[in-house]
């Protein structure tokens, strides 16, 4: 697998699955230091820029959220293809988070409350459809967190990691150092 | 009577005393068949305890139903060994009988299925439990015969029909099916012995003689960590309380262990006995035989033991004629937990509470049962007792290596032509046991049950003795052509996922984290990181409080380590960047199946 760039900037990819994007908006809190990082790095695939799909690979892929649907998992298998290291980005993309919830839960019985038997329903899907075509996404059974789907390398601890800990982590990544992941980085309460 | 009279009778009976709640449960339970919740708030108002106390202790025990179970229970054993004997057919047999499966209660109410950790049969399996008696050796024919006779109303003995085992087996307050299967009987426990002479003897001594003597005699306790037994005494005897007791652990619960009921089959008296002599050198008044709920046929029995002991002055008042010795023993049933066995759980359990092993120090002998001094000894370490004050510790130091003296009752079983009872010293080799009990073609044999170690031919010279191979008593066969890790340890593992009490976190935790791992490297779906995962959690296992916990990953890590192949040959060696469990049609069927939308 090839990945850098002539000037031998790493490749960084980002996405947001099963996730509520504030991994993400943590990542953008480095504030001023986005502009150290684009020095160090170029993106590729990720909200950030906006490019919808893998130009090349690339060397770090950020994984926000775990797999509730099949092109969640068709994202972070095409990730695991393009990228030479993942890290599972905070809680949801750690052990499915709060998605996870409704893995006590069966579908059918998430599915209904959500269209057919939920307060809400009568007036927003008087047909008491459950949204199934080929252009949406299918449900999965459960909530999956990213290492059950493929190999993971790093996991960030935090809901979301903060900022500080996202910009260690990555400096850390792109200089080959261990970072020192201390106690107190993902103790919350 | 009404539910509320019965509950109120049986509360007296045990004059309203929330320590005996767990005989409270058990007799609530025989009276009306199971313990509803309307019951448990009326047991918690009777006794004027909150609610909670009672339904904890409910829930702790695998007997304790809070839906009715049946006119006529099942509890059919699942031990790896009942497995190896056709429990599985057995099982089938009983559901397409009572057309109602495992876990349920045929629709007519009559039958109840359930299943059980093993319940100290291993050398006649399959066996099960029906309404609190043993029906050992069954087959399907008999499986079929057994629910034919339920839906016809018989009554237990009819169900039992004639051919009661053994010895006391047949005793008419016992009247079991169960044989004693005493293939080897030794010169401690099952050698020459008349009921008092020990007593006799003992009374003509000082407390630290009879201490003095055990302490020379090294007896070590029996249950398998092999703790000096008067140094045990000793510190009881120096401890401070107002009150001190003797326990005897009858809780024997690790699969494939079943000495202790073939001892409490035909030498109670002498662990009764044993007891006396403990209570005589610790200066205790009172005596608990702790007995797993599983040997409750022979409760009738065994209290006319007492009785009969009682009459002739070897229990009671001034026993032996000496004024001032004052002992008396009651028993106390479990209600199906493993964990029991721990002594600081039983003694929690006999208090009437969940069976969690507590923090130590302080250990029992200062604080107990009660919080007073409390010695627990093994029914088979009481009978070692018994003998050397007997025969003296120069007999008793003849036999046995240099670190473990006497003898040792085993319980064999697996694959082998003569399952059953061995009292040989200590110091006989695996290999001579495996030909003594008949066995050809070993793959391997479990030492000392799930807890102990499992070990390969290439280990058969090692000796069963404290100094190398200690164990609790128990030798499990595994013939060549089973498969060890889906047949056994994986048995094993679910075994300890079952009975873990939960109180640590590593052994609530890692015992179902470990139970599937190993089920996806039988599927061949594990790597080689999680053989290396399993192997690291042993170190975290060591944290936890109690022996269940420290030992409950062994069945897997000593098969990592002494059948190294049989993990490597199932590891999946597809791509390692993708997870070999994961299935995405099968993760979509719940979403196709609610919707008509595709797998693919």
């Amino acid at each position: 697998m090839s990945a850098g760039t002539p000037t031998g900037k790493k490749i960084v990819a980002t996405t947001s699955l099963a996730g509520c994007f504030g991994c993400h908006m943590s990542f953008l809190d480095i504030d001023e230091r986005l502009l150290d990082l684009i020095e160090l790095v170029e993106f590729n695939k990720s909200p950030l820029d906006d490019i919808k799909t893998f130009t090349k690979d690339c060397d770090i892929g950020l994984i926000e959220g775990g797999c509730c649907n099949d092109e969640n998992v068709h994202v972070l298998m095409e990730f695991r293809r393009r990228c030479k290291t993942l890290v599972a980005l905070g809680e949801c993309a750690i052990m499915g988070g709060l998605p996870a919830m409704r893995n006590t839960i069966s579908l059918q019985e998430c599915l209904d409350e959500a269209y057919r038997l939920g307060p809400t329903v009568a007036d927003s899907n008087p047909g008491r459809i459950i949204p199934c075509d080929p252009d949406i996404p299918r449900i999965l059974n459960r909530v999956y967190p990213c290492h059950e789907v493929v190999q993971i390398d790093y996991f960030l601890p935090g809901c979301p990691p903060n900022a500080d800990l996202i910009w260690d982590a990555l400096t850390s990544l792109l200089a080959g150092k261990e970072l020192a992941l201390e106690y107190r980085t993902f103790k919350y309460d | 009577m009404t539910s509320p009279e019965i509950i109120e009778t049986i509360i007296a009976r045990y004059q309203g005393d929330e320590t005996r709640l767990m005989d409270i449960l058990i007799d609530l339970q025989d009276e009306l068949g199971h313990l509803s919740s309307e019951t448990v708030v009326q047991i918690a108002a009777a006794l004027k305890i909150p609610q909670v106390n009672v339904e904890q202790t409910v829930s702790f025990y695998h007997f304790f139903a809070r839906e009715p179970r049946g006119v006529y229970t099942v509890y059919l054993n699942n031990s790896v060994v009942a497995y190896f004997r056709g429990a599985a057919e057995v099982a089938a047999a009983f559901e397409e009988a009572a057309q109602c499966r495992f876990g349920e209660v045929s629709a007519d109410g009559v039958v109840g299925l359930f299943q059980t950790a093993c319940i100290g049969m291993s050398d006649q399996e399959p066996s099960a439990l029906i309404n609190g008696h043993v029906f050992p050796r069954l087959t399907p024919q008999r499986a079929r015969e057994l629910v034919e006779g339920m839906r016809a109303g018989w009554t237990i003995l009819e169900l039992k029909g004639t051919g009661f085992g053994d010895g006391n087996n047949a005793h008419p307050l016992v009247r079991a099916l169960v044989r004693n299967h005493i293939r080897v009987p030794g010169l401690t426990v099952f050698g020459e012995y008349h009921p008092g002479e020990a007593i006799a003897k003992v009374t003509q001594m000082s407390s630290g003689e009879v201490i003095a003597t055990i302490k020379a005699a090294s007896v070590r306790g029996r249950g398998g960590a092999g703790f000096p037994t008067g140094m045990k005494w000793e510190f009881a005897r120096r401890a401070t309380g107002e009150m001190k007791y003797i326990f005897c652990n009858a809780d024997e619960g690790e699969p494939g262990t079943f000495k202790d009921r073939v001892i409490l089959t035909e030498r109670p008296q002498m662990v009764f006995e044993g007891m006396v002599i403990a209570a005589y050198a610790v200066g205790a008044r009172q005596g608990i035989l702790y007995v797993r709920n599983e040997y409750r046929y022979l409760h009738d029995y065994l209290e006319s033991v007492l009785e009969d002991m009682r009459r002739r002055n070897l229990l009671g008042a001034s026993i032996g004629g000496v004024p001032g010795f004052h002992f008396d023993v009651s028993i106390q049933f479990g209600a199906g937990a493993y964990v029991c066995g721990e002594e600081s759980a039983l003694i929690e359990s006999a208090e009437g509470k969940r069976g969690e092993p507590r923090d130590r120090p302080p250990f029992p002998v200062e604080k107990g049962y009660l919080q007073q001094p409390t010695v627990v000894n093994n029914v088979e370490t009481l009978c070692s007792v018994v003998q050397v004050m007997l025969k003296g510790t120069d007999w008793y130091n003849r036999m046995g290596t240099e670190q473990s003296k006497g003898t040792k009752v085993l319980s064999i079983s697996g694959d082998c032509d003569r399952p059953g009872i061995y009292e040989v010293e200590w110091g006989f080799s695996v290999r001579d046991m495996l030909a003594m009990a008949g066995a050809r073609d070993v793959q391997a044999v479990q030492v000392g049950g799930p807890s102990g170690a499992c070990i390969a031919p290439g280990e058969f010279d090692r000796v069963l003795a404290y100094e190398d191979l200690a164990t609790g008593g128990s030798l499990i066969i595994i013939g060549r052509h089973r498969d060890l890790l889906r047949d056994v340890v994986l048995n094993f593992t679910r075994f300890f996922r079952e009975e873990s009490c939960g109180a640590c976190v590593p052994c609530r935790a890692l015992t179902g984290m470990a139970q599937r791992i190993l089920e996806r490297i039988i599927d061949g779906k594990g790597r080689a990181e999680d053989v290396e995962h399993l192997k690291s959690w042993l170190g975290i296992m060591r944290y936890n409080r109690c022996g269940l916990g420290q030992t409950a990953l062994h069945p897997i890590t000593s098969t990592i380590k002494n059948f190294p192949h049989l993990y490597e040959e199932r590891l999946d060696q597809s791509d390692p960047r993708f997870a070999p469990t994961f299935d995405l049609a099968a993760a979509l069927e719940d979403y196709a199946a609610a919707t008509g939308a595709g797998t693919e």
